[in-house]
């Protein structure tokens, strides 16, 4: 983990050039034309960039909020004496979640749930679950079997030991599946676009089909820069509810 | 207040507990020891329910254990394990303060609490309450282990190899402490050790097992002085003479020593020894001040004629004194050290408590 002082440093660069790059539109035609002379449109027309930004916003936060309580939760139940048995089955479930490419999950989504954002939304939900289920479980089971005996002998229910020293514990483990988990996501989201799910990937889309260089730098410039502002922003709040140890 | 009768565990095939009865009184300190693997660890979890017997019944303070809920039971339960197992994430008072905390202590009663049993082990509360175990030596945590059982006051302790990770220094200061405070809080206490010098030390009572079976169960002393069978002979060691005086001390041979002051008279003083010398027993008189404090000895063999000024032997006081709490292995030591068979007993203030005999030592 960087310290805060270089995530501080970090975000008021990163963080200046974002609101700059998406608010004025004019910055793209100026820093582009010289490079890109023969282009007609700089700019992506259909939607501002701030609105792309929300689209895209919306689908990470809700998959990834989806993944979160999904994951976290599954990785507590195997982890449990009662749901032990199904430990090995749900990381075999999670580890093939991971090789599918998300693609073919939007692909097959499809079919189901239809063309635009929900389908999107389902296909990062299930991309975004395997580091959080895998860290989650790792997390709890590295809390050594001291503490949990302790914790016990102590009079601890088992959803007191759960609460009050395996998750606190197991805080900075979960959180970096979680960290990993976003970041992937607001990767991914772009693909989203291909039906027409809007967000960042659809200059990157349109730019491709209609060879404009700049539509896809405008999508892929604010998509990673927008990937470093939410990654510090975790690292931060990380450090918030880090405790000395 | 802690009774086991007939209780059996088996894990699979294997019996690692048979049979196995005894009682625990209330205020007692009960060691049970013997080699790896004899199931002292296995008894000891059986009454915190921390493992389920096989067959038998347990009770506590009159309870069926098996009538109670296992937390409830627990909260109730002191309990201390070799590994310590303080909780990283949580600071030294939040440590201590689980139990309170769960059994819903309003939170300036507990605070209190912390700060009491902090002092009591000797942690400065200003200095340690807000530190994380990770800062604490092995000793310091050990002692955090300990004053975290006794947080909500429990009756009864379980203790697990408590001592069992820490150096011979650590672990003898801690011992003395524990003891101390000990004496004075009267628990209920199960202690699980394989070190039969700490079972003789500190134990009111020794469960000896083996292979799952209580071979003895009795006093420190009644193990060294009449082991039951050879096993238990071999398991004490052939210097059970010793460790039996291990776990006496001087005041238990403290006997009143014969003492005169300096502005005695030189008729007196000879009428002093003709008294020792018809006593037959020792030939020195101890010499004090008018406080009662140790100044030094006179001896009989050419004290007769002598001024007190000419006779007095004035001496190092931690080469030629015992102290009250010594134990009495200490003591012997000094006497062949010194190759004396008489030596003065002193407090903290150097004042004459009485005197100790080689002889008495011997009888016993």
């Amino acid at each position: 983990m960087r310290n805060l002082s270089s995530q501080i440093v970090l975000l008021a660069v990163t963080a200046p050039l974002f609101i700059v790059l998406a608010s004025w539109g004019g910055v793209w035609e100026l820093l582009l034309s010289p490079v890109l002379p023969d282009l007609q449109q700089y700019l992506y027309p259909r939607f501002g960039i701030w609105q792309l930004v929300w689209q895209h916003l919306v689908m990470v936060f809700v998959s990834s909020l989806l993944s979160i309580v999904v994951g976290v939760g599954l990785g507590m139940l195997v982890t449990r004496r009662f749901g032990r048995d199904f430990l090995p089955a749900l990381n075999g479930l999670a580890s093939i979640g991971q090789t599918f490419p998300p693609v073919a999950v939007l692909a097959l989504a499809v079919p189901v749930l239809g063309f635009g954002a929900g389908p999107t939304i389902a296909a990062l939900f299930l991309y975004g679950l395997l580091p959080i289920v895998r860290n989650t479980i790792s997390g709890l089971e590295s809390v050594g079997p001291e503490v949990r005996e302790a914790a016990t002998g102590m009079g601890m229910s088992e959803m007191q030991t759960l609460w009050r020293v395996e998750m606190p514990l197991s805080f900075p483990v979960i959180m970096a599946g979680v960290k990993t988990s976003v970041i992937i996501n607001i990767g991914t989201a772009t693909i989203g676009a291909t039906i027409g799910a809007g967000g960042l990937g659809a200059p990157i889309v349109t730019g491709l089909a209609s060879d404009n260089t700049a539509y896809i730098l405008q999508g892929s410039v604010i998509a990673a820069l927008f990937a470093i502002i939410v990654d510090t922003l975790l690292e931060m709040a990380e450090h918030l509810f880090a405790c000395r140890r | 207040m802690i009774r086991l009768q007939a209780v059996c565990k088996n894990y699979g095939t294997l019996e690692a507990v048979k049979n196995l009865e005894f009682t625990v009184d209330e205020g007692e300190l009960c060691c049970l020891i013997g080699p790896s693997g004899c199931g002292k660890s296995t008894a000891l979890k059986m009454i915190n329910r921390m493992v389920e017997p096989t067959s038998g019944t347990i009770t506590v303070g009159g309870r069926d254990i098996r009538k109670m809920v296992p937390d409830q039971l627990r909260r109730g339960i002191g309990y201390v394990i070799q590994s310590i197992g303080l909780f990283p994430h949580m600071t030294v008072k939040d440590n201590i303060l689980v139990v309170p905390r769960l059994l819903k202590w309003e939170e300036g009663k507990a605070a209190a609490r912390a700060t009491e049993l902090l002092e009591l082990f000797e942690l400065p509360p200003a200095q340690f309450s807000e530190k994380y175990p990770g800062e604490l030596s092995g000793g310091q945590a050990q002692r955090v282990g300990v004053a975290r059982a006794l947080a909500a006051d429990p009756k009864i302790l379980l203790m697990d190899e408590p001592f069992g990770a820490l150096d011979p220094i650590n672990r003898e200061h801690l011992q003395n402490q524990f003891l101390a405070i000990q004496r004075e809080l009267k628990k209920t206490i199960v202690f699980v050790t394989h070190d039969i010098d700490e079972a003789v030390r500190l134990g009111s009572k020794v469960a000896l097992l083996k292979q799952g079976r209580l071979i003895q169960y009795a006093t420190p002393e009644q193990l060294l002085s009449s082991p039951a069978d050879g096993f238990v002979k071999k398991f004490v060691g052939l210097d059970r003479a010793l460790k039996r005086l291990s776990r006496l001390s001087t005041r238990d041979f403290l006997r009143p020593a014969a003492a005169v002051t300096m502005t005695i008279s030189p008729e007196e003083l000879g009428r002093q020894f003709r008294q020792l010398e018809e006593s037959q027993c020792a030939r020195y008189l101890w010499v004090i001040d008018e406080n009662r404090r140790l100044l030094g000895w006179i001896d009989a063999a050419n004290g007769g004629g002598m001024s007190l000024e000419e006779g007095l032997v004035e001496f190092d006081e931690t080469e030629m004194t015992v102290k009250e709490n010594y134990s009495l292995k200490h003591a012997l030591s000094m006497f062949v050290q010194q190759g004396v068979v008489c030596l003065p007993v002193i407090d903290e203030q150097r004042l004459l408590r009485g005197e100790i005999r080689l002889a008495d030592v011997l009888q016993s």
